[in-house]
């Protein structure tokens, strides 16, 4: 990897960490104004202490360390702020089937993303915990693609975005089987079947939808265009993943593009629909923490609880 | 039917804990056992410390009912005399194939759809077309049952119908 890169993921990390231990410096002067009740000295903390077994012999030496945990993280992020996207949809879709599944697949990339902060929070030698992670970044130190942070729209937009970016996951998690992290590995062997689920209910909504009525089909291509500015940046290659592809535990984004393409392609073609031509605008900068308007109102609501009751436990 | 773990008393042997450990339901499918669903990858006892490590397979990644697990996991050795540490294992990934026999037969008796099996050499049930498993009505055994929801009542399910009896019933998805 070229050395610019290495030295913006150096930087990107170390800005992190030392926001990080700002704000951990701050909750520690507040909980100790609190701590004065003897309920708080014995009461349970929230249960995120499951124990990780997957941890097995990491990469050894500390670049590869390095990448490996920025890696993670931005992995994890797309699968969180995904998932709080998803959330939403409950008690909104159309039916109460599809409350059921989109709280499901959203499940899915929760569970994905537990694992994946977890384990960039042991990499990156801060010591953050999922919920730490989760809760206490601000906009600029989440690496998330801007895709996942769009606005929820209408059924045919959430189909249209859960086409790609699970055709992107499937193609993602299917070369992460063979990482050289074993937690990665082990997320990967999971998250591949469960991508998979996800992808067959898009493909078959888009289906539906594009083979359907005439409003729906004009609705599923409206979507379809919508969603296209933000696909190129899930396949680019962008430092951290360069940098953890060399290492042994990433896979090239741009590597992904052929599996994905040919499978939306092919359920877009079955649906009567076409395929967005290269659009003259692309979104970009979410892997180096640079995000749409859109962000800081998912992260506000996401975040308000565990920040005005810091260290709230129960 | 009832499968209930009844917590040994305290000075348990290996045995009797793993029994007990074993027969412990689970908490959103409570006709069949954890050893049954096939994510009891593990129970190591350690006498002399009176602790015991027990291996989980989470069935998906977000599984609520892995807490629950975990917690009952702990009160049973608790109740036997022991400490537990329960650890999630995420390699390699739970596959309904582990379900045991016994398991599949107490699903279908309760109205559940078993897992069917996960061969390489079924074509894969994604294609591009709509979906066209064939799953068996659990209450009448006819095979002419439709699915009306891909994702069902927990993750681990979807929902179908059966055209002849006309019943909806859980099918637990096969992966």
């Amino acid at each position: 990897m070229t050395g610019d890169g290495e030295m913006r993921i150096a930087a990107q990390l170390r800005g992190d960490r030392e926001r990080a231990s700002q704000r951990s410096e701050e909750r520690n002067d507040r909980g100790a104004e609190q701590s004065v009740g003897p309920e708080r000295a014995t009461s349970r903390s929230i249960d995120t202490t499951m124990t990780w077994y997957a941890v097995g012999p990491g990469p050894v030496d500390d670049s590869e360390t390095t990448a490996a945990a920025a890696y993670c993280l931005q992995l994890g992020d797309d699968a969180l702020i995904y998932a709080q996207r998803l959330g939403e949809w409950i008690s909104r879709a159309p039916q109460i089937e599809e409350d059921m599944a989109l709280a499901n697949v959203g499940l899915d990339l929760l569970g994905q993303a537990r694992v994946l902060l977890t384990r960039a929070g042991e990499l990156d030698g801060t010591g953050r915990s999922e919920d730490d992670l989760a809760y206490l970044r601000d906009e600029r130190e989440f690496h998330n693609v801007h895709l996942v942070e769009q606005e929820r729209r209408d059924f045919g937009f959430e189909m249209a975005r859960m086409l790609w970016f699970s055709a992107y996951e499937r193609e993602l998690y299917a070369a992460l089987l063979t990482s050289g992290d074993q937690t990665l590995a082990g997320v990967a062997a999971k998250a591949v079947k469960e991508v998979d689920y996800h992808r067959d209910h898009a493909s078959q909504w888009v289906l539906r939808l594009g083979d359907g009525t005439s409003a729906s089909h004009l609705r599923m291509q409206e979507a379809l265009e919508r969603v296209a500015p933000y696909v190129a940046e899930l396949f680019e290659d962008d430092a951290v993943s360069v940098a953890a592809a060399e290492a042994g535990v990433g896979t090239l984004p741009s590597s992904l593009w052929d599996g994905a393409l040919g499978h939306v392609s092919q359920v877009v073609a079955q649906a009567t629909l076409t395929l967005p031509s290269d659009t003259s605008w692309r979104s970009r900068g979410g892997r180096e923490g640079i995000h749409s308007r859109p962000m800081g109102y998912l992260l506000a609501e996401m975040q308000h609880v565990a920040r005005s009751h810091p260290g709230a436990v129960w | 039917m009832t499968v209930t773990a009844s917590a040994p008393e305290e000075g348990t042997g290996t045995t009797e804990l793993r029994a007990a450990i074993a027969a412990i339901p689970d908490p959103e499918v409570p006709v069949i056992t954890i050893e049954d669903l096939g994510i009891l990858r593990e129970v190591l006892v350690d006498q002399q410390d009176r602790t015991v490590t027990v291996l989980v397979t989470p069935t998906y990644s977000g599984c609520p009912a892995m807490d629950a697990i975990r917690q009952h996991i702990e009160h049973v050795a608790r109740r036997a005399g022991y400490a537990a540490s329960v650890q999630t294992q995420l390699a390699p990934a739970w596959t309904t194939d582990w379900m045991s026999v016994a398991g599949r037969d107490k699903l279908r008796e309760s109205g559940i759809a078993p897992p069917g099996p996960r061969s390489e050499d079924v074509p894969h049930p994604v294609g591009v077309s709509l979906a066209v498993r064939r799953v068996t009505c659990p209450l009448c055994g006819s095979a002419d049952t439709e699915e009306i929801a891909h994702f069902g009542s927990t993750a681990c399910k979807a929902l179908r119908r059966c055209g002849h009896c006309r019943e909806p019933f859980d099918e637990f998805k096969t992966i």
